[in-house]
């Protein structure tokens, strides 16, 4: 099933499986070694009264470091020339992670209502052209609903900013 | 029989006008967001689970075990009509329910598999509603040395069925590591917090389910390019009838399957695995078996019954033993603790109402559920249709909102896009997710029975050893963890034989 999927992206102008494989278990290890080091800060023996506090995290630091180095063992014995994602592809993503992490960004200084309709605003014209009419009713629109179910309906406060100050929230 | 009076009374809990209005909401929210991709049954759950703090628990769990029925039923709506799976577990209903719907069959297809759904689903509950009590009777004698044998079973046995066990173990500790960091609950310590007093109260489980599998799954669709070429749905009475005619045919189907998923729900084998395996018998034992993947009904029926009665068992454990055994009844196990409600055993003596209002719902919102999809089922299918560049960045406020009120805290929001690349990275290479989720969830409680068992020890491990039924499910833990090699060995030593021969 993964077999098509991979063979048919080429090798050319992509990261490869293997170099983000081992990247990833890298990290991971290095997660288990700080999970070593600040559990064995805190005490990870056996005092009076029992385990310590590190006791349990630091072991499970030791397993992920053993099990991150078998997983960088196995990835570079694995088959050579799988495509990660080729950068075509990972242009898509970063499409759309940029705008979200702007979206949040953005959600400290405007509130999470006007953000979310200048956000879906913005995708809306970006990827398919909508007309601006068609894109304000359906971005406004959502934003109004979720004010109404979550200040109104459920009153969950979410963030807000400038805009619904002025109208008293 | 206590269970059919417990059950009588849990259907008068689950049939006041609120609570059914709320299983019909469950399940309606449930289509949409199984049809909708990125969003699915954890971090659907995930992102709904706040809103219901301020409710009954007995109404929140109906409404949010409705919302797992409707991913489940929801699955197969994108399965045949777009063969695209809106959930891994309907990947194997795309093999015979495209090639239907192809042939002009949708309709066919889509109540076929509706019903085999419901079927499984079923079984399910009426296993829940005998066993799950009498297991839980039995765990009412369970120590801390127990419950960390059975919580140790549950993780090897992920270990030991995993495609990859260095892998699933890596996703397994992560979760355990998150579980930790904040203050330590029995010494007070405070663990990998680095200084960071907004890490105090730890990371929380929903906020990573709704990165994990909301935002990662928008991510991976983003980059596979979704084209939603749908085929048309046409269902109306005379299909459905006609449909119902030819089941009792699959009888054996039908059954297999359903035993097939209750074994996968009990154990965390999941619904996923449960459906390639229901598809996978039913093509060696049907007598139709080699024209399985050009548009069978039975194939279309073997894994939604398995998958279904699968995701329904998955709540047995979760009730009985305060073990889920899926990533979505971990999520539900997260949402009782949040009510207020001690998951084990105990739940079944002192929490009688909420129990059984529970269980009766399932009964209901099974039918509720096949009634509302095999009536509204075009209308699901036009969702599909919305481009996807009003449905993405919907989903993502909805996401980056569902992190928000968990502990209103942006903080939260930026580890839910943390979490959403992370599991965007996982989920690529091929590293399981439901591990992570479920230590997660366990891990506090997995390290008190472990802590509270040496305690009790003085240290000495073989407290896991110390009478037969926690050496037995000790021992079988182990067996499950070392399955791969062990089963690696036997094949070595057969295979070396008939060499030999």
């Amino acid at each position: 099933m993964d077999k098509d999927r991979e063979t048919a992206a080429p090798m050319r102008g992509a990261v490869s499986e293997r170099t983000v494989g081992v990247v990833m278990a890298i990290v991971f290890f290095l997660i288990g070694v700080v999970m070593i080091v600040d559990n064995y800060r805190i005490g990870a023996g056996w005092a009076s009264d029992g385990p310590q506090a590190g006791y349990f995290p630091l072991r499970i630091g030791v397993i992920i470091c053993i099990a991150a180095a078998v997983v960088v063992f196995q990835t570079l014995r694995g088959e050579r020339g799988k495509a990660f994602v080729t950068f075509a592809r990972l242009r898509h993503v970063l499409v759309v992670l940029v705008p979200t992490i702007v979206f949040v960004l953005a959600i400290k200084f405007l509130g999470i209502y006007v953000a979310s309709a200048l956000f879906i605003a913005a995708f809306m014209r970006a990827m398919d052209r909508f007309s601006w009419l068609k894109t304000i009713v359906i971005s406004i629109g959502v934003s109004a609903m979720l004010f109404w179910m979550f200040e109104l309906q459920f009153l969950v406060p979410l963030p807000k900013g400038p805009l619904e100050a002025m109208f008293g929230y | 029989m206590d269970e059919l009076g417990a059950l009588l009374h849990g259907f008068g809990v689950a049939l006041s006008w609120y609570n059914v209005g709320m299983m019909a909401i469950g399940i309606v929210l449930g289509i949409v967001i199984g049809v909708l991709p990125g969003l699915g049954g954890p971090n659907g759950v995930a992102i709904l689970l706040p809103l219901t703090f301020t409710m009954q628990p007995t109404s929140a769990i109906i409404m949010l075990s409705c919302i797992y029925w409707g991913t489940l039923f929801a699955g197969a709506i994108t399965s045949v009509l777009f063969n695209i799976p809106g959930e891994t577990h309907s990947v194997a209903t795309t093999f015979d329910g495209y090639p239907m719907a192809q042939q002009g069959r949708a309709g066919e297809a889509l109540t076929a598999s509706f019903t085999g759904s419901f079927i499984g689903a079923f079984v399910a509950v009426l296993l829940i509603t005998f066993l799950a009590p009498l297991v839980a009777k039995f765990a009412l004698r369970f120590g801390p040395p127990e419950f960390f044998a059975v919580y140790l079973l549950t993780f090897c046995s992920f270990v030991g069925t995993g495609k990859d066990p260095a892998k699933t173990i890596i996703s397994m500790m992560i979760g355990f590591g998150l579980a930790a960091i904040g203050m330590d609950t029995v010494s007070g310590d405070l663990r990998m917090t680095f200084g960071w007093s907004e890490l105090l109260r730890g990371v929380d489980f929903l906020v990573v389910v709704i990165g994990l599998f909301g935002l990662g799954e928008i991510l991976l669709s983003m980059e596979e390019g979704l084209a939603f070429e749908g085929k048309n749905a046409k269902i109306n009475l005379k299909v459905v009838l006609q449909t119902w005619k030819q089941l009792p045919k699959y009888w054996a189907t039908l059954i297999r399957s359903s035993a097939i998923g209750c074994w996968m729900g009990i154990t965390p084998g999941g619904a996923t695995a449960a459906s390639f395996m229901g598809y996978g018998i039913a093509k060696k034992f049907s007598p139709r078996g080699s024209k399985f993947g050009t548009g069978e009904v039975e194939g279309v029926i073997a894994p939604e019954t398995a998958a279904h009665a699968s995701g329904t068992a998955a709540l047995l454990p979760m009730l009985a033993l305060g073990i889920p055994g899926s990533a979505t009844a971990a999520v539900l196990l997260g949402g009782l603790m949040i009510w207020g409600l001690q998951p084990g055993p105990l739940l079944f003596v002192e929490q009688k109402e909420f129990v059984w209002g529970l269980i009766a719902s399932m009964y209901l919102s099974n039918i509720a559920g096949l009634i509302i999809v095999l009536t509204t089922v075009p209308l699901f299918a036009a969702i599909l249709r919305i481009p996807f560049s009003i449905i993405a960045p919907i989903i993502i406020v909805v996401c980056a909102i569902g992190a928000f009120t968990v502990h209103s805290a942006m903080l939260d929001v930026w580890l839910m896009i943390l979490f959403g690349i992370v599991g965007y990275v996982m989920k690529k290479l091929d590293y399981p997710l439901a591990p992570l989720v479920l230590s997660l969830v366990l891990g506090d409680r997995a390290e008190n029975a472990f802590r509270q068992s040496m305690l009790a020890s003085r240290g000495e491990l073989s407290v896991f050893w110390s009478n037969s039924l926690v050496g037995t499910i000790t021992t079988l833990a182990l067996v499950m963890l070392f399955w791969p090699a062990l089963s690696a060995a036997w094949r070595r030593l057969r295979g070396s034989k008939r060499a030999v021969a």
